[in-house]
């Protein structure tokens, strides 16, 4: 299994989801390491993807498919609750389904 | 670097989502003005603003003005253009006016950093609180309310017991 985990600094929430997703990992026994990678301008968020910060990928797929199309940038990503609300985290049982597949 | 307390209120003529103009001076008779540099597109923003309208809903009677000030740089954020300010307040029926600060004029003056960050000025536009909505972005943790307190507060003829918090959101897009 691979994971990556891509962050922008600028945005607060990539420690409190990197937490999580090292909580979940621990706890369903996974000795996986994650590839963290920092990224830094407009054009390698082009370049990779990446929606926002957080964005984690289990095995190359986005762990919220929904949001993983969203316009490459710099900036904080989206993050829907099951109750319809907006998080700048994903949620643990959305980690946890991504590493179920 | 951000003002300090006691700092006066910018001066300020910026376009609303309702199609008029709003400067400082038409914000005259308020008894506490609270200015929130905000914008569309960052989800710290989105947890907070329907709270954000209640409070503008909740203190309006009491003579509390608020207005969310969007001072991004639109062109590497479209998502925070005029236009898409307009419809996302629209959709979710802000409580609040919704400025467009294009030159971030306002940004800068107040050197804001965070969305949302909150800066309340008193009747005599004194800055006497600046920082977080509350303490959760969740809204199922909040334990403290900071803006409302120090609305309190001020309507109250006081000081802020709490005056500063850190504002914890997205980076205002500067140019």
């Amino acid at each position: 299994m691979k994971i990556e985990f891509l962050f922008w600094r600028e945005c607060p929430s990539h420690p409190e989801a990197r937490a999580l997703l090292d909580e979940v990992l621990a706890a369903r026994g996974l000795a996986v390491e994650v590839d963290e990678h920092e990224v830094t301008t407009n054009e390698e968020a082009q370049r990779l993807s990446f929606p926002g910060s957080p964005t984690i990928r289990v095995d190359g797929r986005d762990i919220d498919p929904a949001g993983a199309s969203a316009r490459p940038a710099l900036n904080c990503r989206i993050y829907h609750l099951p109750d319809g609300r907006v998080s700048p985290v994903p949620t643990r049982e959305q980690l946890e389904e991504a590493l179920l597949q | 670097m951000t003002v300090g307390l006691g700092t006066e209120a910018p001066q300020f003529d910026l376009p609303g989502v309702d199609g008029q103009n709003h400067s400082l001076d038409s914000y005259s008779d308020a008894e506490g003005l609270v200015l929130v540099q905000s914008c569309n597109h960052c989800p710290y923003v989105q947890a907070w603003e329907g709270r954000l309208s209640a409070i503008a809903r909740e203190y309006a009677d009491r003579g509390v003005r608020v207005a969310a000030v969007n001072s991004n740089d639109v062109a590497n954020y479209p998502e925070d253009s005029f236009e898409e300010m307009q419809k996302r307040a629209s959709a979710e029926g802000f409580a609040f006016d919704y400025l467009f600060d294009e030159p971030q004029a306002v940004a800068r003056v107040l050197g804001a950093e965070r969305t949302p960050e909150v800066f309340l000025f008193d009747r005599d536009r004194k800055l006497v609180y600046h920082g977080a909505i509350d303490d959760s972005r969740d809204e199922e943790g909040v334990s403290q309310q900071y803006l409302r307190d120090a609305l309190d507060a001020v309507l109250s003829g006081e000081e802020p017991a709490v005056s500063e918090t850190p504002a914890v959101g997205c980076s205002v897009k500067y140019r």
